[in-house]
Parts: structure tokens; sequence; C-alpha cells
């Protein structure tokens, strides 16, 4: 039997879980590229032409990154936000997990329960979660390979998730900038990034500034 | 989890949608003398629920979220029901335990945080249903009690299964012919509070939801004694307006027929000897507190 590949949806309503296709998590200093396990060099590269070629990358920040609970969050959300810069990709936060639907902004943020809605809405065809408790990451990206044709990549914390397209595992602000430098590498060699032109989305208690 | 935690990363601050910084700026966390008056002008400790329009249960559970003496500092244990609903829109720390097994995490929680955090005081508060408290649960609730944790447990009465369609309870009152117990049931309702006396809580109360005032000051009562002292138990009556036949708007009539004289939700408070001392130490403090604050405003003055 060949092996079961994790690539961009839609794959079905319901696609299986890829845990139970065979797809396996990779071993420190591994990630996994589809579900075939690789040295975590390749996956930078990998990522970072996929967002390169993307015309709307998007990072997810989540609830682990975004919440000032502990020196280190501080440093992943400044390392997200260069990377989003140095790409540029489109910030979109997960900043917590109630199904909010219908009042949910679609364009503005996005939620482990219906993922789809953002990505339909905003035409996001490459997206990366990093600060997302797992068992809502994988909750989201199970739904966004079901429905939507959107390349997903997971930077987790912990043994990473086999139900992303690619999926780095044990994130920290060095592995953050590594990607970051991937990037700036490629666009060095002459990669142009790819993305539609885009104004972040700016927020204050009042409202939508931007 | 302190108040200080509850910031956004500077970073990333300006992609959050609007509800997030009103709840950093405006949340009542932190705030003396916060309570229910709050609710409606300040940012409240839940956005949403998802309950049914006009539910009494979404009423208490605004009574009680705006009635925590430091909600920052609390983490409530939840079990199946329509309560575990609410449970991801509330801003405080929870825990969804599995049926029944509620008072049981609970202890243990209880005991874990108070090792982990010996300098702070540190609430646990069980918010379950009545099928949990009483029937599937009685075991792990009255077990607790026996043992004296230290922690409030706070029973929604809508005398009856409502989430799955109207099953009877051991809370449903004599002779109630539910959706799914047709026959009627057969014998009384439990009389928890009684057995919560008996079986060792210090502050036992129970009441219907329709005066926020009585609300605030049971829980504070029962989370203050369960902080001190030992096991605490409160009863709202929050009706299934569905399963009884009401109205949306008419969930707050049935809980002043409830509780009007007669009723089977008359207001009873039960306090052993040595809460009723500490709670009127802490009356006697808050009202030394009151006359200095207002001595200070008339002097500036």
């Amino acid at each position: 039997m060949s092996q079961y590949q994790v690539k961009a949806g839609p794959e079905a309503f319901l696609p299986p879980a890829a845990a139970s296709m065979g797809v396996i998590l990779p071993n420190p200093g591994e990630c996994h590229i589809e579900g075939r396990i690789a040295p975590e060099e390749e996956g930078y590269e990998y990522a970072a032409r996929k967002f390169l070629e993307a015309k709307v990358p998007t990072i997810f920040p989540g609830p682990l990154v975004l919440w000032n609970w502990n020196e280190n969050a501080t440093k992943k959300a400044k390392a997200i936000r260069a990377l989003a810069d140095a790409l540029p990709a489109r910030l979109i936060p997960m900043a917590d997990y109630r199904p909010k639907y219908p009042k949910i902004d679609a364009e503005a943020e996005i939620n482990p329960n219906h993922p789809n809605l953002t990505i339909w809405h905003n035409k996001i065809d490459v997206c990366i979660f990093v600060g997302v408790h797992c068992h809502q990451a994988n909750l989201a990206l199970k739904i966004i390979r079901g429905g939507t044709d959107c390349f997903t990549m997971a930077m987790c914390a912990q043994a990473g998730h086999e139900d992303a397209c690619l999926s780095f595992r044990d994130a920290t602000v060095e592995k953050i900038e590594k990607l970051m430098a991937a990037v700036n590498k490629l666009k060095k060699e002459g990669v142009k990034s790819q993305a539609v032109p885009f104004k972040q989305i700016k927020m204050t208690s009042s409202g939508r500034v931007a | 989890m302190n108040k200080d935690k509850i910031t956004l990363c500077e970073d990333l601050a300006d992609i959050m949608p609007p509800e997030y910084h009103e709840l950093v700026e405006t949340a009542t966390y932190g705030k003396e003398g916060r309570g229910w008056k709050d609710i409606g002008s300040s940012k409240e400790l839940i956005e949403q629920h998802s309950l049914c329009a006009g539910c009494p249960e979404s009423i208490a559970f605004r009574y009680i979220l705006a009635s925590l003496p430091a909600p920052e500092n609390t983490v409530f244990v939840g079990s199946t029901g329509c309560t575990s609903l609410v449970f991801p829109h509330v801003a405080v720390q929870n825990i969804h335990s599995l049926f029944g097994n509620q008072n049981a995490i609970a202890s243990g929680l209880k005991r874990t945080l108070k090792r982990r955090f010996p300098d702070v005081e540190k609430d646990v508060v069980v918010l379950a249903g009545d099928g949990a408290t009483v029937d599937i649960g009685l075991d792990m609730t009255m077990q607790s009690w026996f043992r004296q944790e230290k922690f409030t447990t706070i029973c929604f009465d809508n005398e009856l299964y409502a989430n799955t369609g109207g099953q009877e309870s051991g809370l449903m009152q004599k002779g109630f012919v539910a959706k799914m117990a047709p026959a009627g049931k057969n014998f009384d309702k439990v009389r928890l509070p009684e057995i919560a006396r008996e079986a060792g809580c210090h502050y036992v109360a129970m009441l219907t939801v329709s005066k926020p005032n009585r609300v605030e000051k049971a829980i504070r009562n029962a989370i203050m004694v369960a902080r001190e002292i030992g096991p605490t138990y409160i009863q709202l009556y929050t009706p299934c307006i569905l399963e009884i036949g009401k109205q949306s708007m008419e969930g707050l009539d049935e809980m002043k027929d409830a509780e009007s004289i007669g009723g089977r939700f008359v207001m009873k408070e039960y306090i052993s000897d040595q809460a009723q001392e500490l709670l009127d130490t802490i009356a006697a403090e808050e009202k030394a507190k009151k006359k200095a604050a207002k001595e200070k405003k008339t002097v500036s003055a």
C-alpha cells in the first residue's frame, strides 16, 4: 500500500485522521512534509517556498502567543510579527476557542470550530498555525483539509500534527526565526513573494482602525 | 493566573478583535467591590451564552460570575449538562469533568492548588446541574462533604434532565409529568439542602435567581466560608422554560412564583456557628472599611 499523503484539500466532508492512515509524528530534529518524515532544515525551506509562492499567505497565532502569560510568549509574538513582516503575510488571530458563529468576523479572526469560513472568506491558500493548543489545532487542521484547498502548516510546541500538510515540532523562538531566515535566504536568491497586496488589519477596543 | 497575566502581547495586540481589548481594559478582574451591579456596564466575564433565549440558567451564570470575590484566582469545575454549554464562553479558568465526577475532581484540584500556590487563596467552585449533583454524582458530592473539602458546590436545579429531552431527576417535584417521564414522578423531591447540612456543609442556601443581590450574597458567603472553614452548598432554581412549557419571557415569573410563600423555593439558609462567626467578622470589617471611606470622603470634601 502506498503511503498516505497529507495534501491540501478539499479531501472530503470528513477527511480521515492522518494518523489513522499511517502518518506518524516526526522525532526531535525532524518535521513531516505531507506525511513524509524529513530533516527540519528541509522543512524550513519547503515552508518558506510555499509561503512565498502563495497569493494569500497567512499566519494564525493562537492564545499561547497572543496572551502575555509568560516571557517566552512575548518573545514568540515578536518573532511571529517579524516573520509576518518579512514574508509579508496576513496575521489573523485565533484568540480563543469559543464557538462564535454567527458573530464571527471571518475576515479578521479565525475559530477552530469553523476555520473554513476564514479560509474561504480571505481566499487563503497557505497558512501556518502557531501557539494554538494541540487539541484545537487538530480539529481546525482537519476541517481545513476537509473543506478547503489551503496548504496547512503547524509550528507546534509539542510533538507536531499529522493533520497539517507540513508540521514542525518543539517550536521555539529560534525555530520561528529559522523559518524567517529561510524566507530571507530565498528572497536573496531572487524568489519573489507572490502575495496579493494587502493591509494588515488593526484593532482597538473601539473597533477596526485599519 | 492573576490579573497581570490577562494582558495581550504587545507585538500582536493590534490584530486582536475589540472584545479582547475591552476584556483587558474594562473587565472587573481585581476590582474591589465588584458585583452584580457591574453587569451591563463593565465587560462581563461571559461574552455570550449558548443557552436558550431567556434561560434562567444564563441569568444565574452572570450573577455568579459577577459575584466571585476573585475571578482571576477561581477555577470552576463543570459537569455534563446545560451548564457545560456555557463554559467555553467564560473568562474564568474551568475544567469539564466526567458526568457526576465534579466534586471528586474539585477535591483533588483544591488540594493541589493549595500545595502549588501556598500563598494565594485559590477558590474552587463546582457548577453542575441537578442530574450531576443529585443523581449520577451524589456519591462524589456527599463524599466531598464528609471529607470537609474546602470548596463550594453550586447546583443549578432545573428539576429534570433538560438538554436530553426531559427525563426525571431526583430533584424533580413529585407528580410532575415530563416529556420523557410520562407517568409522573412517584416520590418527593430529594431534600439536598438538608442532606448537605447533615453531611457537614457549613453554609447551605437554596434560592431562585430572581433577586441578584440575594444570589450575590449567598455566593460570596459560600465562597468565603469554603475558603476558611469547609464545604458549602448552594442550590439555585433555574427552571428549564422549554421543558415546563413556558415562553422565553416567563422564566422570571416562574422563579418568583416558586419562591413565594408556600412555594418549594422559599429561600432557605443554614449557617453553622463557626461559619456565622466568620461571616460576622467579614461583615464588621466591611462596615468599618465603608465607614472609614465615608469619613475620608467627608474630610476631603
